[in-house]
């Protein structure tokens, strides 16, 4: 066990290095840095004069390396446009993202686990269909547009969850439906067809036999198995989340990490983007790690 | 109805009694005659598409011509409403009914682009994959962690907005940015396919490696590819969309779908069919391919339970004559 978890430790670090090369790379290279901070209308003399205060003028190799070890002893850069250590920025802003995210997770589990058991015990049956609808409609709205159609809603015929802005946990439970929405599909699905193969197992027609039936059989027998998969999918969307929060919270104005990206990005602020973007790959690394440790741990089988 | 008359009159002989002599298309036909989600997807792509080559022309009103007099004038079914803006008009006095129409245009070209071009660097990395294992596969795994791990939206919303916002750059980034899918299938594909016989038997008679990708492997991976391809086509549109939302992507006046919803968003409570038209829009072309998708899945999966039923039963009073005839 400690030695598959230290080889996935490494995978981990080797991608987490590599991403961090490409994203640098890439944002250096889409944009002359210099120019960036200038700003669009610089005079040619001015953007000089930033590339040298600023340091831009030295290889891209040796500016990469002084930015990766500055972010390994947690010194993230400063904010050109802001003004201000990306690490406070990002500290600041953290704590609405996570809570976003763990909210929209519990919001798919709440909607996506209960479907998938009742579809999959009335196989064929309109309970069925409607849960199978319910995942391709869940697939196709765009979650800006449902985000919208929610504010509709909500802010005019039932005032029931504020519609904007951070303060309470109220105002994470639209935007929580918004961003959960999007991973029922997958998760019903799993679930679905995880319970239906081991309905079919040799041990349920045992235990069956043997006089179990119902919920009792359902959740003490089938699911012990059928739910192995679905946690590992969970763990890997709640990874997705904090990258997939650019849109639910600029739709609702959560002050969070995703709306720091997309202010940034319309700023050029690249040292800030740099790090956001690192930041959402490394936790849906760690996440997926998590997953697979979690599997190996409940399965055996997937420990070589 | 129509489909299956449009199926049976294309293709007769695909709907003939005698199930030992169809060909694979006429399985494939008879199928999909069967399957309603399939049906309803094609269908529903179909119109769309059409809407989206024709519907501009036959409306015949720019979607870039303003007329100020006319602001935000509602649809036809909300009190207010002319025949002359069937969709009302937009913040600017443009016709919305052409500015969705030619936002169909937009969506389809975006999607099938990217789509196409996430293919290409899918299938090649995977068949490259699958064919020769090794550490050759080792490193395509390597690359696909660390696409996977990648957050998508971020980085095509930076690429696009630094590179300068323009259809063939948003193409381009949405499509680098999803191949994942494509080369997950055509590596295990290849990999099931290269060990069959026919191929050994190819490269027994002394065909190249080339030879071998090109007329053994990919025919025979292009069926999975398909239902990827199309699933991945609505993948695009709604990142398209997204990012246009967002102000990241096609910039204005050119009608997306999602910026037409950005632009709708500043009248929310008092023009709301501003964001639900082309949301409803975005929503029926997303479905129908993924439908489609959906469906192609469920028909060229060999083992299917889809029926190849015979419509037309043989009476058993024939039976019953034909036993008495021999007797």
């Amino acid at each position: 066990m400690l030695r598959f978890i230290a080889g996935r430790l490494i995978v981990v670090i080797a991608v987490a290095i590599t991403l961090s090369f490409i994203t640098f790379f890439l944002l250096n290279y889409a944009i002359d840095p210099a120019q960036a901070v200038a700003g669009e209308e610089a005079l040619f003399e001015e953007i000089e004069q930033v590339r040298i205060q600023y340091g831009f003028d030295r290889p891209i190799l040796e500016r990469y390396f002084e930015w990766a070890s500055g972010v390994m002893r947690g010194n993230f850069g400063e904010s050109y446009y802001w003004n201000k250590s990306v690490y406070l920025l990002v500290l600041e802003r953290a704590p609405e993202t996570i809570t976003l995210a763990l909210m929209s997770v519990s919001v798919t589990i709440i909607i996506a686990i209960p479907l998938g058991i009742l579809a999959a015990l009335n196989p064929n049956t309109i309970i069925d269909r409607f849960a199978l609808g319910i995942a391709v409609a869940a697939q196709a709205v765009p979650n800006f547009w449902l985000g919208l159609l929610m504010i509709i809603l909500f802010a005019l015929t039932f005032p029931i969850f504020p519609v904007s802005g951070d303060k309470t946990y109220f105002h994470f439970v639209l935007p929580s439906i918004v961003l959960g929405a999007s991973s029922v599909p997958p998760v019903m699905r799993l679930m679905r067809t995880g319970l239906l193969d081991v309905v079919d197992s040799d041990y349920i027609r045992t235990a069956r036999s043997n006089g179990f039936y119902g919920w009792n059989l359902t959740i003490n027998h089938s699911m012990r198995n059928a739910v192995l998969p679905v946690v590992s999918v969970l763990a890997v969307q709640l990874g997705h989340k904090f990258g997939g929060s650019v849109i639910t919270e600029s739709v609702f104005a959560i002050n969070g990490l995703g709306r720091l990206a997309l202010e940034s990005i319309l700023g050029t602020d690249i040292p800030t983007v740099q790090i956001l973007v690192f930041i959402f790959a490394f936790m849906f690394l760690i996440f997926n790690l998590f997953a697979d440790i979690l599997n190996a741990y409940l399965d055996p089988r997937l420990r070589k | 109805m129509i489909f299956e008359l449009f199926a049976k009159r294309l293709f007769p002989q695909a709907f003939n009694n005698d199930l030992s002599e169809l060909e694979p298309k006429h399985i494939f036909l008879r199928k999909s005659v069967n399957h309603l989600g399939f049906k309803f997807g094609l269908t529903m792509l179909l119109i769309i598409i059409f809407l989206g080559i024709f519907g501009p022309h036959i409306i015949g009103i720019s979607p870039y011509e303003q007329d100020l007099t006319k602001r935000l004038l509602p649809p036809i079914w909300v009190e207010g409403g002319n025949w002359e803006h069937i969709f009302g008009t937009d913040g600017n006095g443009r016709d919305y009914l052409a500015r969705i129409l030619y936002g169909t245009r937009i969506s389809l070209t975006i999607g099938f682009g990217a789509a196409f071009v996430g293919m290409i660097i899918g299938i090649s990395l995977g068949i490259l994959a699958g064919y020769f294992g090794g550490w050759v596969d080792q490193l395509v795994n390597y690359l696909l962690t660390c696409q996977l791990a990648l957050p998508g939206l971020l980085l095509a919303m930076t690429v696009v907005f630094l590179i300068g916002p323009s259809i063939t750059v948003v193409i381009l980034v949405i499509g680098v940015l999803h191949w994942t899918l494509f080369l997950v299938v055509s590596r295990s594909a290849t990999q099931r396919i290269r060990n069959l016989d026919y191929v050994l038997a190819a490269n027994a008679i002394g065909a190249s490696k080339y030879q071998i990708i090109f007329s053994d492997i990919i025919p025979n991976i292009l069926n999975q590819i398909i239902v990827i391809f199309t699933l991945e086509v609505g993948i695009a549109i709604l990142s398209e969309a997204s990012l246009s939302f967002l102000g990241v992507g096609i910039q204005p006046p050119t009608p997306s779908w999602g910026l037409l919803i950005a632009e709708g968003r500043e009248a929310l409570f008092f023009q709301p069919w501003l964001i639900i038209l082309p949301g409803i829009a975005l929503f029926l072309l997303v479905v129908s391919i993924n439908m489609l998708g959906d469906g192609l899945r469920d028909i060229t999966d060999p083992n299917s339970k889809i029926e190849i039923k015979s419509k037309v039963e043989v009476p058993i009073s024939n039976l019953k004559q034909n036993i008495n005839s021999k007797k």
